[in-house]
């Protein structure tokens, strides 16, 4: 009678973690890379992974200018969501978190995309309905964003099982973060995802810290990647830090899902070098070296490295790139903060795909109080 | 299911034919497009919502409507504005969700609760709850076709005691339209479910006894609820009763009594009443005393009409 398990200790089996380049970008010599990047692409993630970390910088600086309510970033996570996003097929449907905008990027959302929605002005599909970062796009295959964790995961699920009824060739790609795994939908949606045999990646980006609360409080086990046996489906874990690793990952799973009709975990280890959001205080949780010897270790400056050593990159063009994108982003933000708020409508609208009587007595309700009282209305936004 | 090739039917225990039978056949007609999921709510409907992004129709079983809570945040939270967060972008309207619902005479806390009122306060859902196997029929098929995520409550106590004639053809009821099941003059009684035959029982009573007239509306559609119907009954009769298992405080019929009363305010004769389940949990061996019965309905009416 053998019990199996228990509290890990530092001698305990844990999952290996796949990477082919090491802390400071360079190859590791017997690294398996079933997909190894070209110059064309390898500057096009490393371009995409750059300009997102101009964007993320700007706009978490506009929000603390008052510019906008709200902004989170992605820092230090580049690699694991650019490097993935490569990975998988433009058609896949993808069903984020809330820190995956670097996938947008990659699809080609725009500067203008992003800032329509960060303004929430009439110009961005969501109307202004919610907080800024709740992207989505149809074009682009990308679930708008939903505040409530990890409920997109069986969302996913039930995507990717639609498809391979369709006899489809794409998969959904779920992301989520080591918290949001702790969540009932987590475990509801792999154990639908394995045992309906649902083509769906779930796309972990462990980063450590979920607002304030470190891994080693949210988790007991070896992470997220052991959990994907336990619900019989094939899992890795892989260096979050390294966009070849998690490029070679992400198409690896993929393949994986559409040939054996199956859901793939893939466990990205990384690091958040930001603040979860702009209404947080991270040096209120952590030390300045933790976050200083985690920004050592930059996935982008990493992947740069390795660019710069196939005499693929150089000091002018990153220049060049940095300095554009600072122009790009800056003008997106000024040309949206221009554009008109959606009309008092739109408060009302798409509730229901019709309007029904109740929604519709209140609008007029609602565009009278705002003629009666028009500081109750932002000052760009028809009154009708 | 023959019509609609992209219909699922799925939940605990769908196919072998359903703890009420109500999926009986469907698998061996439909094969792979009936099919049992694992015991979770909330995969059950997320991973309907998922489906319906990708253009499917899913008809989601809860089993019983007293389990439907931990599916509570993807229905409130994700189907319900799935729509309207994306401007359209998206939804998750091709959903149904099924549940049975309401008391059976045995089932205690757990097998007899009436859950409508945490839905009807949720925009972007839609809620309906037939009376017989006829509107049960034209019911489910117009929120299984209907563009918004729809539940749909079936009362248990009639899968086996209700016997109508129901047409064998494809035909819909249409959603957000009350019927008017007897013409009165003295008072409007409202219910749905089940208890709209304790109406009809509590009307006949009334009329052989005491002479009153009493109009029945069945409600069908909760959310959004036939506004016209209702208020031009009142209007007529000038006198309100409804009635509903769901227990008495914050129960749907709080929300038709304080529309009621705005709009018919004027006419009014006396002051609105509900008849309902007590506030308490759904109790067994108590249920004839919990359970706004024929008796209390009665009571109710002439006290309203003597008022």
């Amino acid at each position: 009678m053998e019990f199996l398990g228990g509290p890990l200790t530092p001698s305990s089996p844990r999952i290996p973690c796949y990477r082919t380049l090491d802390g400071t970008g360079k190859h590791i010599p017997d690294a398996v890379v079933p997909h190894d990047l070209q110059q064309q692409d390898a500057v096009a993630l490393y371009t995409a992974m750059a300009k997102l970390q101009v964007m993320d910088t700007i706009c978490y600086d506009a929000q603390r200018q008052g510019r906008f309510s709200f902004f989170m970033t992605c820092a230090g996570e580049e690699a694991t969501v650019v490097g993935s996003a490569a990975g998988l097929d433009p058609r896949d449907m993808v069903f984020s978190q809330y820190r995956e905008h670097g996938v947008l990027l990659w699809r080609g959302f725009s500067f203008d995309d992003f800032a329509n929605q960060l303004y929430g002005n009439s110009l961005e599909p969501g109307q202004g309905r919610q907080m800024p970062i709740h992207y989505g796009s149809k074009e682009l295959n990308y679930q708008t964003v939903s505040s409530p964790l990890a409920t997109q995961l069986p969302h996913a699920a039930g995507a990717a099982y639609a498809m391979k009824l369709d006899g489809a060739d794409t998969v959904a790609a779920a992301y989520f973060g080591e918290g949001a795994s702790s969540e009932g939908d987590f475990h509801a949606a792999l154990n639908f995802a394995a045992t309906l045999g649902a083509p769906c990646l779930f796309i972990c980006r462990n980063n450590g810290y979920a607002i304030s609360t470190p891994a080693n409080e949210q988790y007991a086990g070896d992470g997220i990647a052991c959990r994907g046996t336990a619900y019989g489906m094939p899992a890795i874990r892989v260096d979050g830090g390294d966009a070849r690793a998690v490029y070679c990952a992400t198409r690896a799973a993929r393949e994986i899902a559409l040939r054996d009709g199956c859901p793939v975990l893939i466990e990205a280890m990384s690091y958040r070098s930001g603040h979860h959001s702009t209404s947080d205080d991270s040096s209120r949780y952590r030390t300045r070296e933790e976050m200083v010897a985690w920004r050592a270790r930059d996935p982008v400056v990493r992947f740069r490295h390795w660019l710069v050593a196939n005499a693929w990159w150089d000091e002018e063009r990153e220049k060049q790139l940095r300095h554009a994108t600072r122009q790009q982003v800056i003008e997106a933000l000024e040309k949206a903060s221009k554009v008109a708020k959606p009309p008092v409508s739109a408060l009302f609208s798409d509730v229901y795909a019709d309007m029904p009587w109740h929604l519709q007595e209140q609008l007029q309700e609602t565009l009278q109080v705002a003629r009666r009282h028009p500081h109750l209305c932002p000052p760009d936004m028809p009154v009708q | 299911m023959d019509s609609n090739d992209k219909a699922l039917v799925f939940g605990e225990d769908v196919a072998f034919g359903g703890v009420f039978r109500c999926t009986v056949g469907l698998l061996e007609r439909y094969g792979r497009r009936c099919f049992n999921t694992p015991l979770c709510e909330q995969g059950i409907v997320g991973f309907g919502i998922g489906l319906a992004t990708q253009g499917y129709t899913p008809i989601a079983e809860i089993q019983f409507a007293d389990y439907i809570y931990p599916a509570f945040d993807q229905l409130v939270n994700e189907a319900a504005k799935y729509r309207y967060r994306s401007g359209g972008t998206f939804t998750a309207g091709g959903l149904t969700v099924r549940a049975p619902y309401g008391a059976v005479g045995h089932g205690g806390h757990y097998h007899s609760q009436s859950v409508e009122s945490f839905f009807t306060h949720v925009p972007g859902l839609k809620v309906v709850v037939p009376s017989s196997p006829a509107q049960a029929k034209g019911l489910l098929l117009s929120c299984i076709q209907d563009p918004d995520p729809c539940i749909f409550f079936e009362p248990k106590m009639l899968y086996r005691t209700s016997v109508e004639e129901v047409p064998v053809g494809e035909y819909t009821i249409p959603l957000g339209q009350a019927q008017v099941l007897r013409e009165g003059a003295d008072i409007t009684l409202i219910g749905w479910g089940a208890q709209v035959h304790v109406l009809a029982q509590a009307a006949q009573a009334v009329a052989d006894a005491d002479g009153i007239s009493c109009e029945v509306l069945d409600l069908r559609t909760l959310l959004p609820w036939d506004v016209q119907a209702v208020t031009a009954s009142v209007n007529k009769t000038g006198r309100l009763l409804v009635s509903h298992e769901a227990p008495l405080s914050s129960g749907f019929g709080a929300e038709l009594v304080a529309e009621v009363s705005r709009r018919c305010f004027l006419r009014l004769e006396a002051p609105p009443v509900r008849v309902c389940g007590a506030d308490t949990p759904f109790p067994l061996v108590f249920e004839p005393l919990y359970l706004p019965g024929v008796e209390r309905v009665v009571d109710a009416i002439r006290a309203t009409v003597r008022f």
